[in-house]
C-alpha cells in the first residue's frame, strides 16, 4: 500500500509519514507462567501528513489516538513500524538522539491543569524549551517568553504567576506558548480543547489557526469531538480500537462517509437546527467498545456494526479506496456505505454469538438525546 | 479554518464576591485558601504545637545567648571553681544561688554547661538533619524516577545500612577518624538518609506519570533536569514536614554517641557526655549532675517531637501515621 | 510464589554479602594492616608475635584475598579467632548470646503486650483521658534516649525508693541456668527500659490500625446484628489490626538482637551489645567484626521471615 494520503500525488510535501505503526503495552501478568497479554493500543496504522496542513484524528476514548500521538512524538518506544519525519527515520533512534529533534516536534496536551507543573512559575514553564536546549538565558530568555505570552494572548506581566492563578483557557494558552517556543515544524495537539468550555474552545482554536497561518505550522489534531475536527482539519483519520477505519478530506468524510462507524459517529453529532435534528435518525451503537487486549477477529467493528456480514468476522478489511473514490479517500470496510444509505435500514447477517449483547430494541432511535460518540464513559 | 466568530472575554478567577447583596447583610469575602494557609490555621490553634514551639524558642534563645549568660554570671563553661565548686572530698556541690544547677565532677557550673550543651545538640541536630534530607532527597529522586536497576540498587543499599547496627558503624567510624563535631554530623546525617529517601521515592513514583512530566520529556528534558527542576519542588513540602521529625532523632543519636564517648569530645559541654560522667556520682546522692542534662535532653527532644507531630497533623488532618 | 521466594531470598543474600563488604572495609581496612596486626595481638605483644599474626592472618596478602579468606570462614560458620582472649569468636558469641536473648525476648513480650493493650484501649475509647494519657506517655518515652530512661529508672528504683525496693539490682546479669530468681530480678529494670522506649510505636500503630478496622463496614454490620462490643473488638478487630503489629515486632526483634547496645551497657548485661562495646575499647577486631556481621544477619533474616510471613498471609503481596 503506498501513499494513503488523500491528496493528489503532485505538489505534495510530506512532513510526516507513518507506516504500519504498532504499539502494544504489556499487561502485568498475574499468572506467573508468563502468558504476557498486551493492550493493542495502536495496531498497524499508516498515514501521511503534508507540510502546512492540519491532520485530524478522531475516535472514541480508548481507540488509541492519544497513544498514536505520543508514539509519533517518540514519547514511547514503538513496537514496530516506521516513522519518517522530514525525511529522517525516527522509529528507533535513542532518546538522546531524539532530543535535538524535539525542537521540531512538539506536543500540546489535553489537561491544562495536569500538563503544567503546579509548583513552577509560568514564565519558567514557558521558558523551559530555551533552558533545556540552551538557546537563551537570563534577560534574553525572559524577553522571548514574554513575546510568546503576548503572541498567545496572555498578559506578559503575569510572568511570575503560578498556573493555579489562571483560568482553563489561559492555561491552555500557556501550553501553546510553551510548544511554540521553537516554532516547531510539527505540533501534535492531543485533545487540546476537550477540557474547556465551548466558548473558550473557540478562542483556543482561533489562536491555533492564527499561529498556523503566521508560522506555517503543521498540526496533528487529535480529538473526539467531530464537529471541532471538521472545523480545523484538512484531512481526517477515524480510529477504532487501535486501527484506522477511514481517511478522507474533511468535507468528503462528512458528506460521503464510507465506513459504518463513521456514519454512526456522524449521526450523533449535535446539529444546531432543531428541525433538521428532528428529521435525522440517530444510529445508536450498541454496547461498549471491546477490550483492546483481546480485540475481535476480522474487522474489529463487526460486533457493533449494523451491516455486519460473515466476511466481516473472518477477514480484516484493507484500507483502500471504495465505491469508486479517488486515492484521497480510503476506508477499511467490506460493505462500505453508499451515498444516501441509511444505516437504520440494515440488520446484521451474522450469528448472535458474534454480536455484542443488545439491550432491548435500540438499534435505531428517533430524536434521542445526542450521546456523543457511543460508549464514551 | 476559522469560521466561528471570535468570542472575547476570559474566564475569571475563583473569587466569590458579595456582588449584589442587600446592604444590611454583610457577607465575608470567601477567598480560596491554599493548603499551606489551611494548615497554618490549624496549627495556630493547636495548643500542644504552641507550647512546644515556645519551648523550642526558649531553648534556642538560651543556646544563642549562652556566651552572654556565662559572661554575666562570671562562670565560663570550662571554668573550674576549685574553691567554691567542690566540697571537701572534691565532689560536686548542690544547686545554690551561685551555681543554679550545682556543679559537675570538675567543679564547673552545671547550668552554664547545660546551656552550652544546647548549642551542640541543636546545631548537630539541625545540620545532621540537613545532610540526611539532602542525601535522602537525591537518592529518593533517583530511585523513584529512574526506577529499574537504580531503584533496586538503592533499595539494597538502604537495606544494608539498616542491617548493620547504627552504633556499630558510628563507633567504628569514630575510631578510624578521631571523633569530632563534624564527624558526628557526617555519621548521623549519612546514616539517617533512609527515612527521607523512602518518602521522596514514594512521592516521585506517584508524580512520575503526571502529564507535566510527560510534557517535560516531550520538550526534550533529560532525567536530571526533570528530577531537579520539575519533581523536586513538588516533593519539598513533604520532605520538610517529615524532615522536621528527623531533628529530635538526630539529637538523640548525637547524645548517644557522646554518651559512649565517641561523639563530641571533652571538655566541650555536651549533654550525653555529662550524663555519662554523672553515672559515677548520682548513686552517691549527687543527683543534680544527672538530672539537669537529662531533663534538658528530654524536654528538647519532646518539644521537637510534639511540634513535628502537630505540623504533620496540620498538613494531613486525616491523621494516622506511625512514629518512626 | 516460588518466584517471589527466590527473588526475596536472592535479595537477602545480596544484602548480607554487601554487609560483609561494608564491615570488612570499615574495620579491617580502615586502620591498616600494621595496626590491625598490632591490635589483634593485644596490648603486650612483641614484634615477633605481631609478625607471626600478620602471617597467620594473611595480612601480607592482597586485600581481596584477605576478604575472601574472611568470608570463606564466615560461610563455614567461623566468626574468627579472638587473639586477645585466646578463644574463637564463636565461643565469645555463644557466651554472650543468652543474655541478649533473655533481654530482648523478655522486653519484646512486655512491649508487645503493653503496646497492643494501650493501643486497643485508645482505639475503643478515643479522645478520652485514657487515650490521651497513653498517647502522651508514648510520646514521652519515645523522646527519651534509652540511657536516660535506664539511668532514671535505676535512680528511682534502686536509690530513691531504696528503703522499699532495695531488692532491685541494677547492674549485671545472672544466667537463667544459674539462678532463675536472680536472673529475673536483674532483668526487670532492663526489660522495663527497653520495653517502654520501644512500645511507643506500637501504641500508635495499634491504635491507628484498630480505628481503621473498626470503621470498616463489616464491623458495623456485625454490630448492628447485635454482636457484643467485646467480642467484636477481641475477635474481629484485633485479628485484622494485628498484622502490621506482628510485622513491626518481627523487624524490631531482629534489629534488637544486635542493637541493644545502650541498654546492655547501662545495666551491665553481658550480651552481644555489651561485648562489642568492650571489644571496641580493647580494639579487639575479630570480636567486633564477628558480632557486627552477626547482628546484620539477624536483621536480614528477620526481614526475610517477616516478608515471607506477610506473603503467606496476604496473597496480594506476592504480585511482584
Amino acid at each position: 500500500m503506498s501513499d494513503v494520503n488523500p491528496v493528489p500525488p503532485d505538489g505534495e510535501d510530506i512532513l510526516l509519514r507513518v507506516e504500519n505503526l504498532v504499539k502494544y503495552f504489556p499487561v502485568k501478568s498475574t499468572g506467573f507462567f508468563g502468558n504476557r497479554e498486551h493492550v493493542h493500543a495502536v495496531d498497524d496504522v499508516s498515514f501521511t501528513v503534508r507540510r502546512g496542513e492540519t491532520f485530524g484524528i478522531v475516535g472514541e476514548t480508548g481507540c488509541g489516538k492519544s497513544t498514536l500521538g505520543r508514539s509519533v512524538a517518540r514519547l514511547h518506544d514503538i513496537t514496530s513500524g516506521r516513522i519518517t519525519f522530514d525525511g529522517r527515520d525516527i522509529s528507533r533512534i535513542s532518546q538522546r538522539r531524539m532530543r535535538p529533534l524535539r525542537r521540531e516536534i512538539q506536543m500540546i496536551f489535553q489537561d491544562p491543569i495536569g500538563s503544567l507543573n503546579p509548583r513552577r512559575r509560568v514564565g519558567s514553564i514557558i521558558g523551559d524549551p530555551f533552558a533545556i536546549h540552551r538557546t537563551a538565558t537570563g534577560t534574553e530568555r525572559k524577553r522571548r517568553v514574554q513575546e510568546l505570552m503576548e503572541r498567545v494572548g496572555l498578559n506578559p506581566e503575569h510572568y511570575n504567576r503560578f498556573p493555579a492563578e489562571f483560568s482553563g483557557g489561559q492555561r491552555q494558552r500557556i501550553g501553546v506558548a510553551r510548544a511554540l517556543a521553537f516554532q516547531p515544524k510539527l505540533i501534535i495537539c492531543d485533545e487540546p480543547v476537550s477540557a474547556l468550555d465551548v466558548s473558550i474552545q473557540a478562542q483556543v482554536i482561533n489562536l491555533l489557526a492564527d499561529l498556523q497561518a503566521e508560522f506555517g505550522l503543521t498540526y496533528i489534531f487529535i480529538a473526539h469531538d467531530l464537529s471541532v475536527v471538521r472545523h480545523v482539519s484538512n484531512n481526517v483519520a477515524v480510529m477504532y480500537l487501535g486501527k484506522v477505519t477511514e481517511i478522507a478530506s474533511a468535507d468528503d468524510l462528512f458528506d460521503t462517509p464510507r465506513h459504518p462507524y463513521t456514519g454512526a459517529l456522524l449521526s450523533a453529532v449535535p446539529v444546531p437546527d432543531p428541525d433538521h435534528s428532528d428529521q435525522r435518525q440517530q444510529i445508536v451503537l450498541v454496547g461498549d467498545v471491546p477490550s483492546p487486549i483481546v480485540p475481535p477477529s476480522g474487522c474489529r467493528f463487526h460486533p457493533r456494526c449494523p451491516k455486519a456480514a460473515p466476511v466481516c468476522v473472518t477477514q480484516d478489511p484493507e484500507l483502500e479506496p471504495r465505491l469508486g473514490d479517488g486515492p484521497g479517500h480510503v476506508a477499511a470496510c467490506h460493505l462500505p456505505m453508499a451515498q444516501g444509505e441509511n444505516l437504520a435500514d440494515f440488520k446484521p447477517t451474522i450469528g448472535a454469538e458474534e454480536r455484542v449483547i443488545e439491550p432491548e430494541g435500540v438499534l435505531t432511535a428517533d430524536a434521542l438525546p445526542a450521546s456523543g460518540d457511543g460508549g464514551k464513559s | 479554518m476559522s469560521m466561528v466568530p471570535e468570542i472575547t472575554g476570559e474566564g475569571s478567577q475563583a473569587t466569590l464576591e458579595a456582588a449584589a447583596e442587600p446592604p444590611h447583610v454583610s457577607r465575608k469575602v470567601i477567598r480560596g485558601r491554599s493548603p499551606w494557609q489551611l494548615a497554618w490555621e490549624r496549627l495556630r490553634t493547636d495548643r500542644a504545637a504552641i507550647i512546644s514551639a515556645a519551648t523550642i524558642t526558649v531553648i534556642v534563645l538560651f543556646a544563642l545567648l549562652a556566651p552572654l549568660i556565662a559572661h554575666w554570671l562570671g562562670h565560663g563553661s570550662n571554668q573550674q571553681f576549685v574553691d567554691i565548686g567542690e566540697d571537701e572530698n572534691g565532689n560536686p556541690v548542690p544547686p545554690s544561688s551561685t551555681f543554679w544547677f550545682g556543679t559537675d565532677s570538675s567543679a564547673r557550673d552545671l547550668f552554664v554547661r547545660t546551656i552550652y550543651g544546647a548549642r551542640i545538640s541543636l546545631s548537630i541536630g539541625v545540620l545532621a538533619t540537613l545532610v540526611s534530607v539532602a542525601m535522602g532527597t537525591v537518592f529518593g529522586l533517583a530511585a523513584g524516577y529512574l526506577g529499574g536497576v537504580a531503584d533496586a540498587l538503592i533499595a539494597r543499599l538502604v537495606d544494608v545500612m539498616l542491617a548493620v547496627p547504627f552504633l556499630v558503624i558510628a563507633i567504628a567510624v569514630a575510631s578510624i577518624w578521631r571523633p569530632s563535631f563534624w564527624l558526628v554530623i557526617f555519621v548521623v546525617g549519612v546514616l539517617g538518609f533512609t527515612y527521607p529517601a523512602r518518602i521522596v521515592r514514594g512521592q516521585v513514583i506517584s508524580l512520575k506519570e503526571k502529564e507535566f512530566v510527560q510534557a517535560a520529556r516531550a520538550l526534550g528534558a533529560g532525567p536530571l533536569r526533570i528530577m531537579f527542576v520539575d519533581l523536586l519542588p513538588n516533593v519539598m513540602a513533604q520532605v520538610i514536614v517529615y524532615g522536621s521529625l528527623l531533628i529530635p532523632a538526630a539529637i538523640v543519636s548525637e547524645a548517644t554517641l557522646s554518651y559512649l564517648g565517641v561523639g563530641v569530645q571533652p571538655p566541650t559541654a555536651d549533654w550525653g557526655a555529662m550524663i555519662s560522667d554523672a553515672q559515677g556520682y548520682y548513686q552517691y546522692g549527687f543527683w543534680w549532675y544527672l538530672l539537669f542534662p537529662s531533663l534538658a535532653l528530654l524536654v528538647t527532644t519532646l518539644a521537637f517531637n510534639i511540634l513535628g507531630d502537630s505540623i504533620r497533623d496540620a498538613l494531613d488532618p486525616r491523621g494516622g501515621g506511625i512514629y518512626k | 510464589m516460588i518466584r517471589f521466594l527466590t527473588v526475596r531470598i536472592g535479595q537477602a543474600i545480596l544484602v548480607l554479602w554487601a554487609a560483609t563488604v561494608v564491615v570488612f572495609l570499615l574495620f579491617f581496612v580502615g586502620p591498616g594492616p600494621n595496626s590491625v596486626a598490632r591490635t589483634f595481638a593485644g596490648r603486650l605483644a612483641t614484634p615477633a608475635r605481631i609478625a607471626q599474626i600478620k602471617h597467620d592472618l594473611n595480612l601480607d596478602q592482597p586485600i581481596y584475598q584477605q576478604y575472601l579468606h574472611w568470608v570463606g570462614n564466615l560461610l563455614q560458620g567461623n566468626l574468627g579467632y579472638d587473639y586477645y582472649k585466646g578463644q574463637p569468636v564463636n565461643s565469645v558469641v555463644a557466651a554472650a548470646l543468652p543474655a541478649t536473648l533473655s533481654l530482648v525476648i523478655g522486653a519484646a513480650i512486655l512491649w508487645i503486650a503493653y503496646g497492643v493493650l494501650s493501643g486497643v484501649i485508645s482505639a475503643v475509647r478515643p479522645r478520652t483521658f485514657l487515650d490521651r494519657g497513653f498517647t502522651l506517655s508514648a510520646l514521652v518515652f519515645y523522646s527519651m534516649p534509652t540511657f536516660v530512661l535506664g539511668l532514671g529508672l535505676i535512680w528511682i528504683f534502686a536509690y530513691k525508693l531504696s528503703p522499699v525496693t532495695k531488692f532491685f539490682p541494677f547492674h549485671g546479669y545472672i544466667p537463667l541456668t544459674q539462678n532463675p530468681g536472680q536472673w529475673f530480678e536483674y532483668l526487670i529494670l532492663p526489660w522495663l527500659t527497653l520495653a517502654l522506649v520501644t512500645s511507643a510505636g506500637y501504641t500508635r500503630l495499634t491504635r491507628t490500625s484498630m480505628l481503621e478496622v473498626l470503621g470498616e463496614d463489616y464491623i458495623r454490620t456485625a454490630r448492628s446484628k447485635g454482636m457484643s462490643e467485646r467480642r467484636l473488638v477481641r475477635v474481629h478487630g484485633l485479628r485484622a489490626a494485628l498484622t502490621p503489629v506482628v510485622t513491626l515486632a518481627g523487624l524490631d526483634i531482629g534489629v534488637a538482637l544486635g542493637g541493644v547496645i545502650i541498654t546492655e551497657t547501662v545495666f551491665g548485661i553481658t550480651g552481644l551489645g555489651w561485648t562489642i562495646v568492650q571489644a571496641i575499647n580493647l580494639q579487639d577486631l575479630p570480636v567486633i567484626m564477628g558480632i557486627a556481621i552477626l547482628a546484620a544477619a539477624f536483621v536480614v533474616v528477620a526481614n526475610l521471615v517477616v516478608d515471607i510471613l506477610y506473603a503467606v498471609l496476604d496473597p496480594r503481596v506476592r504480585l511482584y
